[in-house]
């Protein structure tokens, strides 16, 4: 395949970025999205330009590390990371559009590169079970109910990719913290920091500088974990909990 | 048998093995021999208590006082920062991706082991510990496995409390499943992702102490050099990734959880930054590398198609419960749609050869095959370019098929969709083939490395005060691991051993403060920026890309799923070249200044190629086949693997040769008190 990629270049976080266009060409079917960037780079080391920086590591959907604006749209058209989206989903001869994740929050460092801590500094603010090593009672001592062990598992499947920020026109991160209150919210150990859990979480997402959530539903969209809207229903209802309880 | 150091008070199961062969004459210099001057004694179930009583304590306001680096945030670096940070040492924490929950550790799949005995199905402390050497077909240490096997237990319930969604039964309680051939089910896990549950558990007691202070946290730091100041491991040199600052952290103490080094062959199933460069530079300054060439193939990796392909994606290996493996009989068939050949032309290999286990044989045996029936021309899927034994170029077809037809047949498609339908989704994402219609393909890929930098049972170098953890250290799996093993090793280092150990360490500190202008810093700070600026001025015409693929070429095929001599010799030689071309012709554009992805590249590739020489010496040396390592010349009358205990029961700790000098062996006798020694046989 052969294809026109019009790629975001940005020196380093406070060096203004533009549009480049490249062409390329002897693209395969079978090559994932970064394996055709690494292609591009291949090609531009060669003839002595600089390769365009992008964040990968696992390279099979796991790690979250992996983060692109693929024509306008968070991991590109399909509902998975881009290190597992192929290039068979794009046809002969297309132009692509390949940008940074778009969010305040989460400024570039370098090409495609942006920065995610906001994120760790999230779940610092309360996103753990306290629990020393050593401490803990035997693991059966503490029965789960399976229904709520299975919702608790699901909503722990994010991979904190941001993808779900990358597409909200808010720039929220209310599908993110909404998946780790829920993942913890759902089983017994999770209970008594509960509360406190959701008022501080929620404060770090505002002092970050996400915004607020309209319910637009474009986070779950973008989501390669399919995280259901309902984690965020969650999320509000443990802080009015907790706002009731005067905390 | 005089120099053999046997534990007091304990009758050995086996003698001091005494090497006959040298193939390896020339590449390397003999040292003395090497014994672990922590290894305990007394009988084996009462070791590690014994020791944990016997280490001294560290009052907790002096912990205060204490300093640690810890390299690495996976289930190693990360549970041992989160609890050091608890007990209230100083700890500083170093990764390279932007998160430490981002640690190739989140990509594990199938479970964890733990001799919980939940399933009252005959699981104890012993049978694991029992399992466990066994599968590492005798090359492991007695006392650090047992104690691996206590730690076990501790684990499930550490990371119950943190609330890792473990799968459970419909009571709430946990549920297990059996997992890599054992005959107990005592594998805990997460659907197919309990790598990335047990790390979200670690990384967010991480993150708690990172909020309460204890901890510090440097994410997008790459450490390029440990700093030893009077015979001490004192700290590290670090770059920003995002600045290119080079930064000097100095400690009391020093821990490597780096890793494994898997992607010295290029392909692998790794995560794409997994890196040899912190075990790689301490190695240069004094810390032996055990067991370098001791690699895990894993049978069932969706194959390659083509230059492009940057890695390979592991398919869990359940998946041959179901599925039949096979290969058309006639190579001209291989071109053929599966489905138009019929069940007379079919080859189902494994069953033909090992007749009693069948699809089920263990990974080194179904890798081993499958390779076989490519080199013989029946593999199927795209052709791919190779350099073959000979240096010539050749196109093979590197795959066999994983076929479920019959599964479907007698289960109903319902049911093979509910057992393996998120494996089924990655594969047809990944090939574009969907598996329900098509045999998949699947074909052996690099999966874990059982080598290591060499630990004393207390997880210390033979650098003092560098201590090294998980899967970056030698000493717990052998020749071989069992699957879901190495989850429970780096927890179990991380929670539990490693907390315990530097402890009576650090008994001794708070150490001489050193600072930026002792000389050891002087010269490993100089060091790393003349290394930087090296990359930057050569200035040649190839990528760092293409060496590692070079490099992973060579590896692969010479030190791949099977040695010889002949083939290892070549690739040392080969290797030496592309050395040498290295250093004369790499480009690497942009400045050290900046975030620069080349330059990173180019410091992991330069230690790989190096690496990779070390690993073909220790893998010629050892003249037997054992595990993970299967040396052409050393195989049964019907091809399969042949131990020589009475040669080669030896851990082999690699010494620094320095540039222009050869490295020297020093071997640790594998002295057995508990256990006896078997040899395999799944025929
Ligand atoms: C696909 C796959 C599936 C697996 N499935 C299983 C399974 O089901 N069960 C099982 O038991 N095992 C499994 N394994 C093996 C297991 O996942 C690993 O062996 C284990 O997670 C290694 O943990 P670790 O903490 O030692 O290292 P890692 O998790 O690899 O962590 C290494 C850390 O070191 C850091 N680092 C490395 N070099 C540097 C440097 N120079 N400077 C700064 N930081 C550095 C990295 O940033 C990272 O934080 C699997 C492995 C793979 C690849
Ligand atoms: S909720 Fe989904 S989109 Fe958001 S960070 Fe988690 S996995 Fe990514
Ligand atoms: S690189 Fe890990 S999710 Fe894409």
């Amino acid at each position: 395949m052969k294809l026109t990629l019009k790629i975001w270049r940005q020196e380093n976080a406070s060096a203004a970025g533009a549009m480049h266009t490249y062409e390329l060409d002897g693209v395969s079917q079978d090559m994932s999205f970064l394996e055709m960037l690494d292609l591009l780079n291949e090609q531009l080391v060669t003839s002595g330009q600089e390769p365009v920086a992008f964040d990968s590591d696992c390279r099979e959907g796991i790690c979250g590390t992996c983060s692109l604006m693929i024509n306008g749209e968070a991991h590109g058209p399909e509902v998975t990371t881009t290190c597992q989206l192929h290039m068979r989903s794009f046809t002969d001869g297309e132009t692509i559009t390949i940008e940074p994740w778009r969010a305040d929050p989460f400024p570039v460092l370098k090409d495609l590169v942006v920065d995610r801590s906001a994120f760790d500094r999230i779940i610092q603010s309360g996103g753990y079970i306290s629990a020393n090593t050593g401490s803990a009672p035997e693991a059966n001592s503490v029965p789960a109910p399976r229904d709520k062990a299975m919702r608790a598992f699901n909503a722990a499947t994010c991979i904190g990719c941001g993808a779900c920020v990358a597409a909200c026109p808010n720039g929220s991160a209310s599908l993110f913290m909404g998946a780790k209150i829920t993942a913890l919210g759902e089983l017994p150990q999770g209970q008594p920091e509960r509360y406190s859990r959701v008022v501080d979480m929620v404060a770090q997402h505002d002092a970050e500088g996400f915004g607020g959530c309209t319910n637009i539903g474009e986070c779950t969209n973008a989501c390669p974990k399919e995280i259901p809207l309902d984690v965020i229903s969650q999320l509000n209802k443990d802080l009015r909990t907790a706002i009731a309880q005067g905390r | 048998m005089a120099s053999v150091h046997f534990l007091p008070g304990l009758t050995p199961t086996n003698t001091a093995p005494v090497q006959k062969s040298d193939d390896a004459a020339g590449f390397y210099v003999l040292g003395d021999k090497l014994v672990d001057p922590k290894a305990p004694t007394g009988p084996i179930a009462e070791r590690w208590t014994t020791r944990k009583f016997e280490n001294r304590l560290v009052n907790p306001a002096n912990r205060r006082k204490l300093n640690i680096i810890i390299v690495g945030t996976g289930l190693a670096g990360g549970a041992a920062a989160a609890t050091l940070g608890e007990a209230g040492y100083n700890v500083k924490v170093f990764c390279y991706q932007d998160s430490p929950r981002r640690a190739h550790s989140i990509a594990a799949q199938g479970g964890i082991n733990a001799a919980k005995n939940y399933k009252e199905d005959g699981d104890s402390t012993y049978r694991l510990f029992y399992d466990t050497v066994k599968g590492g077909d005798y090359r492991a240490r007695e006392s650090n496995v047992y104690r691996l096997a206590e730690e076990s237990a501790n684990i499930i319930d550490q990371c119950v409390a943190q609330g890792v969604p473990f799968a459970r039964e419909y009571g709430g309680l946990l549920d297990n499943r059996s997992f890599g051939g054992v005959q107990v089910s005592r594998t805990f896990y997460a659907r197919g992702q309990t790598g990335q549950q047990l790390l979200l558990g670690a990384y967010q007691a991480l993150e708690r102490q990172v909020a309460e202070g204890t901890v510090e946290q440097f994410t997008r730091h790459e450490m390029l050099e440990v700093v030893v100041a009077d015979g001490k491991a004192r700290g590290i040199i670090a770059r920003d990734m995002v600045t290119g600052a080079i930064e000097t952290h100095i400690a009391d103490v020093v821990v490597l959880a780096t890793g494994g080094y898997g992607n010295v062959f290029y392909l692998s199933t790794n995560a794409m930054g997994s890196n040899v460069t912190a075990s790689w530079r301490a190695h240069r300054k004094g810390a032996y590398m055990a067991n370098p060439c001791y690699t895990q193939i894993h049978p069932t990796c969706i194959p390659v198609t083509g230059d492009h392909q940057s890695k390979l994606t592991l398919m869990s290996e359940s998946l041959r419960n179901d599925g039949r493996v096979w290969v058309p009989k006639k190579a001209e068939d291989c071109e053929k749609d599966p489905r138009d050949i019929p069940e007379e032309d079919r080859d189902y290999f494994l069953e033909r050869i090992y007749p009693a286990f069948g699809n089920l044989v263990p990974r080194d045996i179904a890798s081993r095959a499958a390779k076989y029936m490519c080199d013989e021309g029946r593999g199927v899927g795209p052709t791919v370019r190779e350099v073959g034994p000979n240096g010539e170029e050749r196109q093979v077809r590197r795959g066999v098929y994983l076929d479920l037809t019959d599964a479907i047949r007698r289960l109903g498609r319902d049911k093979v969709e509910e057992k393996y339908d998120n494996l089924l989704d990655m594969y047809a994402r990944i090939t574009g083939e969907n598996p329900y219609e098509v045999p998949m393909r699947i074909y052996p890929a690099v999966h874990y490395v059982m080598g290591g930098l060499w630990v004393d049972y207390e997880l210390q170098s033979s650098i003092p005060g560098l201590f090294v953890t998980g899967e970056a250290n030698f000493s717990d799996h052998g020749a071989n691991r069992l699957g879901a093993s190495a989850l429970m090793q780096g927890l179990a280092d991380g929670y539990f051993v490693l907390p315990n150990t530097i402890r009576d360490y650090l008994a001794d500190g708070p150490f001489e403060a050193i600072d930026e202008s002792h000389p050891a810093v002087v010269e490993a700070l100089e060091s790393v920026q003349e290394r930087i600026d090296k990359f930057l001025s050569i200035n040649g015409s190839r990528s760092v890309e293409s060496f590692h693929k070079e490099l992973g070429t060579i590896m692969w095929e010479y030190c791949g799923m099977e040695r010889t001599k002949e083939g290892l010799i070549r690739a040392i030689g080969l290797i030496r070249d592309l050395k040498k071309e290295f250093w004369s012709n790499v480009r690497v554009l942009g400045s050290g200044e900046s975030l620069n992805q080349d330059l990173e590249k180019a410091g992991r590739v330069a230690d790989f190629i190096e690496l990779g020489e070390l690993m073909c010496i220790d893998a010629l040396n050892r003249r037997e086949s054992c595990g993970g390592h299967f040396r052409g010349e050393s195989q049964t009358e019907d091809g399969e693997a042949l131990r020589h205990d009475d040669e080669f029961a030896y851990v082999a700790a690699w010494e620094w040769g320095g540039d222009d000098g050869a490295p020297v062996l020093h071997k640790e006798d594998l002295i057995y008190t508990a256990i006896e020694m078997k040899q395999r046989s799944y025929k």
